[in-house]
């Protein structure tokens, strides 16, 4: 493999788990609810895939575990933000605490040792393609599911009545319950579904990356998500673009240090946050911008006066 | 028989009080139900964990010991905090605030001066507040969020820490452990008592503790930085600038991170390490609001959460029961915590009938 494909399909992979977080994350705030949480549940979704793969069940159903488990650790934030009308900051901290400390419960008899991998998908014929091949049609199923989500999600939020609806209640969750709209009973779905999201850009780190269990192994992926949906100004198409910048970012970290550039290993690997600080300043910059999209009620706790 | 939820006239300053503990209560049934699950007996694990280690003068050496940089980080980050100004990156503020605070004690060219200790406190101070300043500056001139930014910036923290004790700053003769050399005696806080790791910097929480009060219930301007965060809109037509709070709240709350870490290097570590705190800049986030952002409740904040730390190292030696447990009891604390403040506005009873259709 030459080093523009390892370079390219490197991003593509670096940048997966980022997509499915921040899409999940995207969808939760287009509906004005803000989960700081994603790093606690991206962690517990990491954990949960590797424990059920360890105990001997298929991937699939690890990937699907880990969803399952992410979506439960939302249902925790979901309570108090929708429920007890907590201050979402808090919440979502609190989320990010306890998932870790769950995660790394979960994970404490794992040790090191690696699991099956998910291998890459062979597609008869177009994997076997010259150049393009090795460079498209060379990923794990999961990279695909990725690009099917936001596909889905797209169109799910620009083309769709059910969007419509989340997109209103993010902007005006009043109007939306005066015109007779469960606002409450449709956050806590959005909520569950952006926990999934999380919990499969975990099992991504933990069943396809990896591919093993390690405390804290998110190192602020879930954060750097969270960044991503600022900088994507909430337009899913943008969180590609974002999510594959940093990929980038990080692989071209990585074959600095396989290449032995003459940088302490620390320097290279503060390269993906300095980053995000940097494309968050010229993103915030311009506030007009950012407000277009804005989902007005964001973090703002809501309960509908009888 | 029908419960309802309604929003009371005036919020109860009953529950304001009992709301700390009734989370703190359903905390330990619900951990007692979690270790009963796991085979341990419930009662004896309770036992282990928050009485056990309160039980010799070393336990109560090391809970202050541990509480103290929890209750001072905390009243730093809840004077942000009360001004809607969320610095998350006190961890990343105390790491720098130690690194600045070590390389003052170990390169001072005069080992013995007795200045080194007050010097080695404003490089602590100077280092967390540079690194908050980032973040301050980013929030008040480009809009930037600050969660995401201090965040951000204790990842580099945490990397530039370990750039420093894997490199240029390792103990040559320290056996390749990824940690300095030991801090002249001059650079370190005197100790009590030489039997327990209790040292003098307590002292310093005990003013910043007193400092924080004064600052936020007697002060014009701490007044002004908690309507700026209650209403916003209010504090704007007032005249109060927002800037003024994000400043503020910000280097107020990276000064005090940088002492703690200065602490941590010049009390028990005694060098500067690969780990300078076990997350004392997270927990206190968790204090700060267990002590409803107020300085007397984040001593009680701070001396909950110091015990969780205690009982979770002796769980894991006693017990054999890992070290995330005492995260999980941590974030399971927090919560029940914001969970109860529900009942601090709202009432839960059977309908009033007659009420009138609000």
């Amino acid at each position: 493999m030459d080093l523009f494909t390892a370079i390219f399909t490197g991003t593509i992979i670096a940048a997966t788990p980022l997509i499915f977080a921040a899409l999940g994350e995207l969808v939760v705030e287009k509906s004005g609810v803000l989960n700081l949480g994603i790093e606690g549940m991206m962690l517990v979704g990491a954990a949960v895939g590797v424990w059920v793969s360890y105990v001997g069940l298929p991937l699939p159903l690890a990937i699907l575990c880990a969803a399952v488990a992410g979506a439960l650790a939302s249902l925790v934030f979901g309570v108090l933000a929708l429920t007890f009308l907590t201050n979402q900051y808090a919440a979502g901290l609190a989320l990010a605490i306890f998932g870790t400390g769950v995660s790394a419960y979960i994970g404490k008899g794992f040790g090191s040792t690696p699991i099956d991998a998910l291998k890459p998908l062979v597609i008869p014929f177009l994997t076997d393609i010259p150049v393009l091949g090795p460079l498209l049609f060379n990923y794990d199923p999961l990279v695909y599911l990725s690009f099917i989500l936001f596909g889905l999600i797209s169109w799910f939020l620009y083309k769709t009545k059910a969007g419509l609806i989340v997109r209103t209640i993010g902007e005006s969750p009043d109007a939306a319950h005066a015109i007779g709209y469960p606002v409450i009973k449709i956050r806590y779905l959005v909520v569950l579904f952006g926990g999934a999201m999380a919990g499969l850009g975990g099992a991504y780190l933990s069943i396809a990356y990896t591919p093993l269990w390690v405390e804290n192994m998110t190192a602020g992926k879930g954060w750097i998500s969270l960044a991503l949906v600022v900088f994507a100004a909430w337009r899913p198409a943008r969180v590609l673009f974002g999510a594959w910048l940093f990929g980038g970012m990080t692989i071209l970290q990585l074959q600095g240090q396989a290449l032995g550039l003459a940088l302490p290993s620390e320097v290279l690997s503060s390269l993906p946050y300095i980053a995000t600080i940097v494309v968050l300043v010229i993103i915030s910059r311009n506030r007009q911008f950012l407000a277009l999209n804005f989902p007005t009620s964001l973090a703002k706790p809501f309960r509908p006066a009888r | 028989m029908s419960l309802q939820i309604e929003r009371r006239a005036e919020p109860s300053s009953l529950m304001r009080v009992a709301a700390p503990l009734i989370a703190t209560l359903l905390t330990l049934v619900v951990s007692s139900i979690m270790f009963a699950l796991i085979g341990h007996n419930p009662l004896d694990t309770l036992f282990a964990f928050f009485v056990a280690p309160l039980l010799s003068m070393n336990g109560l050496s090391e809970w202050l010991l541990k509480a103290s940089p929890l209750i001072l980080i905390a009243c730093g980050l809840a004077i942000g905090f009360r001004a809607n100004v969320w610095n998350i990156g006190a961890e990343g503020q105390l790491v720098v605030g130690a690194i600045a605070a070590s390389g003052v004690g170990l390169f001072y060219p005069d080992p013995e001066s007795p200045l080194l200790l007050p010097l080695m406190f404003l490089a602590g101070m100077a280092g967390g507040m540079a690194w908050a300043a980032v973040p301050a500056f980013l929030r008040a001139r480009m809009n930037t969020n600050e969660i995401l930014v201090t965040l951000m910036m204790t990842y580099i923290a945490t990397l530039l820490l370990s750039l420093l004790v894997h490199g240029p700053w390792r103990d040559p003769d320290g056996f390749n452990y990824p940690q300095t050399a030991l801090l002249p005696n001059a650079a370190m806080f005197s100790y009590f008592d030489a039997t327990y790791r209790l040292n003098t910097s307590i002292f310093i929480t005990v003013i910043a503790v007193v400092a924080m009060w004064f600052f936020t219930e007697r002060s014009f301007f701490g007044y002004k930085m908690s309507v700026g965060g209650a209403a916003p809109l209010a504090a704007r037509y007032a005249g109060f600038k927002e800037s003024g709070s994000v400043w503020l709240g910000l280097l107020i709350s990276g000064g005090v991170a940088g002492i703690a870490g200065m602490a941590e290097a010049s009390g028990p570590l005694g060098q500067l390490s690969a780990q300078i705190s076990p997350g004392y800049g997270f927990a206190a986030i968790i204090v700060a609001f267990i002590g409803r952002l107020n300085a007397f409740g984040i001593v009680l904040g701070g001396l909950l959460l110091s015990l969780l730390y205690l009982g979770g190292e002796a769980v894991q030696l006693s017990m054999g029961l890992p070290s995330a447990v005492t995260s999980i009891f941590q974030g399971m604390l927090l919560f029940f915590l914001l969970a109860s403040d529900f009942l601090i506005f709202y009432r839960i009873g059977r309908p009033v009938a007659a009420q009138g259709g609000t």
